[in-house]
C-alpha cells in the first residue's frame, strides 16, 4: 500500500509542475563529519497539508528541516520551494526553531521576539516600524498572550514561550511553515492552542511540516505523514501510511515503544 | 593631587576606549562568548609582529592592520577547530589563541633585539602617557587645544562602533537571540558574526595600543554584564552600558590619582597606580555593587524580596 501511494506522488511530482507542490526533496543526503545522518530522500509534499514528520531520536528530523531551510550544508541532493531553490522561496518560508534553541534570558519582550517575524521582510537597515508592532500584538492576540506582550520572555512560562515562537511565525505569513517540535513539554492548552492554529493554517492553504515526538497524536492531529529513519521509510496520507508496519520499520528494534505506540494506535481507531 | 589638562585628556582617552568596547560588548556577552575579546586581544600579538618584520619599520596603519587581520582571523580558526576538531568553542578558543599569543611573543623577542617593541607596553599599554603624544592642536575660541592622536583615533572607532550598533540594531538583535531563524529570513547569521568579530578587532587594536589590553577586556565584558542584569530592554542594556563603561573611566582615574595619596603612599614617589588597572577595577566594582542592588536580579532582591514574585502573579 505503501509503495503504491509513493508512486502515485512520484508520477504526479513529474507531470505537474514542481510549482505547486510546497516541498519537493530530491536525493538528499547530509552528513555530520563524514557520517550520513539523513540519506537518500525524496520527499514530495502536497499543498495545504499538516504534515508529521516522526522517527527516533537520531533520525535525522530536525537534519531534514535545517538542510531544506539550507541552513546546513547538503551532501547532495536538491530541494525545491514551490519550484525555486531556498534563497528565491525565503520570503513564502516560516521557521518555527526548537525552543530550546535560544536563550530565554535575551533582554527582548515576547512583543519584541514576534515582531522579528517581520524582520524578513524589512530587509536590511530599515527599522521595525509601527505596522510590524501592529502586526506582532495582533498575532499575540491571536495566541492569546496580549496581556503578555511586554514581559520579558523567560517571565513565560514553556507553554507561552512556544506560543510566542508560533505568534512569530504567524506574522511571518508564510506559505509553507517548517516546526521543530513545537509539542514538545507544553501544557494542554498550549497544545490545544498549536492544533487550532495548524487546523486554522490549513485552511488559508498553508503548508506545515512538523517534527512530531507523540504518536498517540499523529493520527489525530496530521492528515499527511513522513517516517524518517535517516531515509524516509514511507510518506502519505496519514491513514495510509502511518501503520504498524512502516512503525516498525521506522522504529526498529525499540519494540517497547513500538508496542507502545501500536496499543495507542489501536485504542485511538 | 591636583587636576592638569592632561587628567582631563587621559580620561577622555579612556571614556573613549571603554565606550567603544561596551558597545561591541553587549553582544559578545549575549551571544555567550565574552571571552572572544581576551581571545582576540592576545592573538593580536603575531599579526603586530609580523606587520613590523614585513615593513621594518613600527608604522601604526600597517601594524594596526596586521593585528586587526589576526584578530578576525582568530574568530574564523576558533569557528573552525569547533567545527572540525570536535571540540567546544571555549576550548577551541583556547587553543587558537593561546598559540598565535605564543607566536606573537616568539616573534617579539625576535624583532625587540632590533627595536622596542615592548611586549608589556603592548599588553598593558600606557594610557598616562597618552597625552603626550599631540597630533593636532586646534585653537577654540582662541584657547589651544593638545588634542592627542589616541583621542582622535578611539573617537572613529568609537563612532564606527556606535553606528554599527544603530545601523544594524534590528539585524545584531535577531542574529544573537536566534541565529537560525535569522539566516532563514535571509539576515545571514554567519556574515553578522564576522562583522561583530572585525570590528571587535578593531577596537581591540585601538584601544590596547592606547590603553592596554586589561582595559579591553574588562570594558568588552563588564559594563554589558552589569547593564544585564538592571534591565530587560536591548536599547537600554546597551545604553545603561555605555553610561556604566565611561563612567568606570571617569573614577578609575580620579582613585588612581587619589587613593594612593589616602593610603598613605606618595604618589609623585610611588608612580601613583596603574589608571587602566583602576579603570577595570572600577568597571568591577560597579558590577559588584549591581549585583547586590539591582532592582530585579540583584542577590539582595532576590533573597528577600518578595513584592517581585507577588506582582509577577
Amino acid at each position: 500500500m505503501n509503495t503504491v501511494s509513493k508512486e502515485i506522488i512520484h508520477t504526479n511530482s513529474e507531470t505537474v509542475s514542481t510549482k505547486s507542490w510546497p516541498l519537493v526533496v530530491r536525493d538528499l543526503t547530509v552528513a555530520y563529519h563524514r557520517k550520513p545522518v539523513v540519506w537518500d530522500v525524496e520527499l514530495s509534499i502536497p499543498e495545504g497539508k499538516l504534515v508529521s514528520i516522526v522517527g527516533p531520536n537520531g533520525a535525522g528530523k530536525s537534519t531534514l528541516l535545517k538542510a531544506a531551510l539550507d541552513l546546513i550544508p547538503r551532501s547532495s541532493g536538491e530541494v525545491l520551494i514551490y519550484g525555486e531553490p531556498y534563497s528565491k522561496a525565503r520570503k513564502r518560508v516560516g521557521y518555527v526553531p526548537q525552543r530550546e534553541s535560544v536563550d530565554w534570558d535575551f533582554p527582548v519582550s515576547a512583543l519584541d521576539v514576534v515582531a522579528m517575524g517581520t524582520y524578513g521582510q524589512l530587509g536590511w537597515f530599515r527599522r521595525v516600524n509601527k505596522r510590524s508592532k501592529a502586526l506582532a500584538m495582533q498575532a499575540l492576540d491571536r495566541v492569546g498572550l496580549a496581556d503578555y506582550a511586554h514581559r520579558q520572555i523567560s517571565q513565560l512560562s514553556g507553554g507561552q514561550q512556544q506560543r510566542t515562537f508560533l505568534a512569530r511565525a504567524l506574522v511571518q505569513d508564510a506559505d509553507i511553515y517548517f516546526m521543530d517540535e513545537p509539542f514538545a513539554a507544553v501544557d494542554a492548552a498550549t497544545e490545544r492552542a498549536i492544533v487550532d492554529l495548524l487546523k486554522e493554517l490549513q485552511q488559508r492553504g498553508k503548508t506545515c511540516l512538523v517534527v512530531h515526538h507523540d504518536l498517540a497524536t499523529v493520527p489525530e492531529y496530521f492528515d499527511w505523514t513522513v517516517l524518517l529513519n535517516m531515509r524516509v521509510v514511507a510518506s502519505g496520507p496519514t491513514e495510509e501510511v502511518f501503520n504498524q508496519e512502516n512503525l516498525h520499520k521506522t522504529y526498529g528494534g525499540k519494540l517497547t515503544l513500538l508496542s507502545q505506540a501500536a496499543e495507542e494506535l489501536m485504542r485511538k481507531r | 593631587m591636583e587636576w592638569y589638562a592632561i587628567d582631563t585628556w587621559i580620561v577622555i582617552v579612556g571614556i573613549l576606549a571603554a565606550v567603544s568596547c561596551a558597545l561591541l560588548g553587549n553582544f559578545l556577552v549575549l551571544r555567550k562568548m565574552s571571552m572572544m575579546g581576551d581571545a582576540i586581544s592576545h592573538a593580536v600579538l603575531p599579526g603586530l609582529a609580523i606587520a613590523f618584520l614585513v615593513t621594518g619599520a613600527r608604522a601604526s596603519l600597517t601594524m594596526f592592520i596586521g593585528a586587526a587581520v589576526v584578530g578576525v582571523l582568530t574568530a574564523v580558526f576558533t569557528q573552525w577547530v569547533s567545527r572540525f576538531g570536535k571540540v567546544d568553542e571555549g576550548a577551541s578558543m583556547g587553543i587558537v589563541f593561546t598559540t598565535l599569543f605564543a607566536l606573537g611573543l616568539l616573534l617579539i623577542v625576535q624583532a625587540a633585539d632590533h627595536v622596542d617593541l615592548d611586549a608589556s607596553c603592548v599588553l598593558y599599554g600606557a594610557i598616562e602617557l597618552t597625552p603626550l603624544d599631540v597630533v593636532w592642536r586646534p585653537s577654540i575660541f582662541g584657547a589651544i587645544l593638545d588634542v592627542p592622536r589616541a583621542a582622535v583615533v578611539l573617537s572613529i572607532v568609537c563612532a564606527v562602533n556606535l553606528l554599527f550598533v544603530v545601523f544594524f540594531f534590528k539585524e545584531l538583535r535577531i542574529t544573537s537571540f536566534d541565529s537560525e531563524l535569522a539566516t532563514t529570513m535571509g539576515i545571514n547569521a554567519n556574515w553578522m558574526h564576522y562583522l561583530l568579530m572585525t570590528l571587535v578587532a578593531i577596537t581591540t587594536v585601538a584601544a590596547f595600543e592606547a590603553v592596554g589590553s586589561i582595559i579591553v577586556i574588562a570594558m568588552l565584558i563588564v559594563p554589558a554584564a552589569t547593564a544585564h542584569l538592571l534591565t530587560d530592554r536591548l536599547g537600554v542594556m546597551i545604553l545603561l552600558s555605555v553610561i556604566l563603561a565611561a563612567l568606570a573611566a571617569v573614577l578609575g582615574h580620579i582613585t588612581a590619582l587619589f587613593v594612593p595619596g589616602w593610603l598613605g603612599f606618595d604618589p609623585a614617589v610611588v608612580d601613583a597606580t596603574s589608571t587602566s588597572g583602576m579603570m577595570a577595577v572600577m568597571a568591577g566594582v560597579l558590577f559588584a555593587i549591581t549585583l547586590f542592588c539591582a532592582p530585579r536580579y540583584g542577590i539582595l532582591i532576590k533573597k528577600f524580596g518578595r513584592i517581585d514574585r507577588a506582582e509577577a502573579k
